[in-house]
């Protein structure tokens, strides 16, 4: 085989590969767009027999509880991502210092949790009995805020921080706070920025903590809001009074289509935002593999 | 370097504790330590609010594995409920259940981590064969499923599996097989979760080993040209036993893992559906119904401290074999 039939051959080989893995999500976008007859008509279709725009404006003519979940969403990211960035960057900055004498101790203490918890029930019973967090929004940033992995790629990060600058702000007279506030951090923005990303794209996924934690509709994140609407609908269709209960129920919850577009309005932030920030992503996952 | 002490300093230090030799060493020791911990103070000031975090919410809680040996009740509380001693594990053993969850945790992580490191590999390899624009677009192709909440996972599962409307009954439609009701299904499910694994992690995956590969010197590939090694020979011959430390770390840390499931997998994509629990529990999801549903907390309780012990355990040796291959990949 030459070399350039091989090379178109793998081309081929990763076109079909990028298709698998696209088209599903295709078919998603493609189940919103669709009109909700020729769904009950033609089932799911890649390409919609009727194409509508219906579901997602029913999904903005009554957007109160997306936006909800929206405002929501985007409170936990914003304050989880600052809390968690300034609390990772504040326990990894000592243990990258080399001459820090609490070093090793420091770092067992967090790489510890990493391999060793209690458990989801003790951590439960942590949080409704005793922190009493149950219905809370600190119940969907707290659980995350120090991820002990993260805490290992920022000191992978902050070790290549040059101990003659720290040394010589020190003879400058600068205490320890000044040192990391003025001089660390904004040395380690590229790593922040990174690692926020990570972080950003935790806690706008969140869904785990809201189905431990969240009944209130007032504190339901984006994710749970989704789950909610599936189970639903899934708990209609398999139960066995569906097909009573269809007729008289169907209208309350969201038809077909309109499932898929609220799924697709709630992610899409993330999908348009992601190509642009691989780049990090690739970044960071490089270091972090090569040395967590 | 020692940092911030002046070296004469130091050496006073020094010979004034060989002058007080008959003083007791513990004393001196305890010195020491006063003086280092004034010294690293503002350091440990700033990790305060960290350790103090990590305190309550990690290392409290595994007190709390008591509770495997405890009847739990909420109104007694974590120390008032009575100890029943092994009581727990015996009712989750005879239960069946743990035989049940304990074996699909460990066949499932096993299959996604056998299935998952054979595919990434593959898929780096090839990419690397490849030069120019069309690597990056092939990578934010296969890497955009890592993105998706695993909700998101389930609506797209569901598009594929619904009974009535899914695309999967449509394509059996038409060569002529009769639609399959996936969720009250068993047998399906061992195919379907590791398609849905591997859909989504092989990006993350082949992203980890493409950044291997590309740390690999250029000079092997150079002096192979020379020499006239084929494009085939030289990934043989010298991409793949460079990679070999970086696959077989990663895999035994997979192994070291495998006590730990995929909860958000296993709990959305079979869409917490009864009727495939015998192929799709696994522990996580099982603990996380008991503990929400009316099940047994405490059956979920020795389970749990099963997974937490037995788990460190898994990790540790992984750890200690992956240090006997290569020290500097160690975990720790």
């Amino acid at each position: 085989m030459s070399a350039r039939t091989l090379n178109l051959s793998i081309n081929a080989f990763f076109i079909v590969v990028c298709l698998l893995i696209a088209l599903p999500f295709v078919l998603v976008v493609s189940i919103s767009l669709t009109s909700e007859d020729s769904l009950h008509q033609f089932g799911y279709q890649f390409l919609p027999h009727t194409w509508s725009w219906e579901a997602y404006r029913i999904v903005f003519e009554k957007p109160d509880s997306l936006l909800r979940a929206y405002g929501v969403t985007a409170f936990i990211t914003v304050v989880g991502t600052v809390a968690s960035l300034l609390l990772t960057a504040m326990i990894a900055y000592p243990i990258s210092r080399r001459d820090f004498h609490y070093n090793r101790p420091l770092t067992f203490y967090v790489f510890f949790t990493m391999l060793f918890n209690g458990g989801l029930i003790p951590f439960y019973i942590l949080m409704t009995q005793y922190l009493h967090l149950k219905n809370s929004l600190a119940a969907l940033i707290i659980p995350s805020l120090m991820s002990p992995f993260n805490i290992m790629i920022m000191k992978g990060f902050l070790d290549k921080i040059s101990p003659e600058i720290v040394e010589s702000a020190k003879i400058d007279g600068a205490r320890e706070f000044r040192i990391f506030f003025r001089i660390v951090l904004p040395l380690s923005t590229p790593a922040l920025a990174t690692l926020g990303l990570f972080i950003a794209f935790g806690y706008w996924n969140e869904w785990y903590n809201a189905l431990l934690f969240i009944d209130d509709d007032k504190y339901i994140p984006l994710q749970l809001l989704l789950v909610r609407i599936l189970s639903q609908a899934e708990f209609l269709a398999n139960s066995p009074m569906a097909e009573v209960s269809d007729k008289l129920r169907f209208a309350q919850f969201p038809t077909l289509s309109v499932r898929m577009a609220m799924a697709i309005v709630a992610s899409g932030p993330m999908l348009i935002v992601f190509p642009f920030f691989q780049r990090y992503f690739v970044k960071g996952i490089a270091v972090g593999s090569l040395k967590g | 370097m020692e940092t911030g002490m002046p070296e004469p300093a130091k050496r006073r230090t020094r010979s004034r504790g060989k002058a007080d030799a008959a003083r007791p060493a513990a004393q001196s020791r305890i010195r020491r330590e006063i003086r280092m911990f004034r010294k690293n103070r503002e350091l440990l000031v700033l990790a305060l609010p960290g350790i103090l975090f990590k305190l309550v919410i990690a290392y409290v809680p595994m007190v709390g594995l008591i509770l495997a040996f405890k009847n739990f009740r909420y109104d007694q509380g974590l120390f008032g409920s009575k100890w029943v001693g092994l009581d727990n594990f015996e009712f989750l053993f005879k239960a069946q259940d743990a035989f049940r969850i304990i074996r699909n945790t460990l066949l499932y992580n096993f299959t996604y981590i056998v299935t998952g490191t054979v595919a990434a590999l593959l898929f780096a390899l090839l990419l690397n064969e490849l030069s120019g624009r069309m690597i990056k677009m092939y990578q934010t192709t296969m890497f955009l499923p890592f993105f998706l909440s695993m909700v998101l996972v389930g609506y797209i599962g569901n598009a594929f599996l619904d009974f009535d409307n899914g695309y999967l009954n449509k394509l059996l439609g038409y060569v002529g097989i009769s639609p399959h009701n996936w969720y009250l299904e068993k047998t399906p499910w061992i195919f379907i979760l590791p398609l849905v694994a591997l859909w989504k992690g092989v990006g993350f995956s082949t992203l980890v080993y493409y950044a291997g590969i590309t740390g690999i010197s250029p000079d092997y590939y150079e002096a192979a040209t020379l020499d006239g090694a084929t494009r085939v020979q030289m990934m043989l011959r010298i991409t793949l036993p460079l990679l070999k430390p970086l696959v077989i770390i990663l895999f035994i840390l997979g192994l070291g893992n495998i006590f730990r499931g995929d909860f958000g997998l296993h709990y959305f994509i079979p869409n917490n559906a009864g009727p495939n629990f015998p192929t799709t529990d696994i522990i996580d999801t099982y603990v996380y119904r008991a503990l929400t549903k009316l099940g047994d907390i405490n059956s979920a309780a020795a389970v749990g401290f099963l997974q937490s012990v037995v788990g460190l355990v898994t990790v540790v040796s992984a750890n200690s074999i992956v240090r006997r291959i290569d020290r500097d990949n160690a975990l720790f």
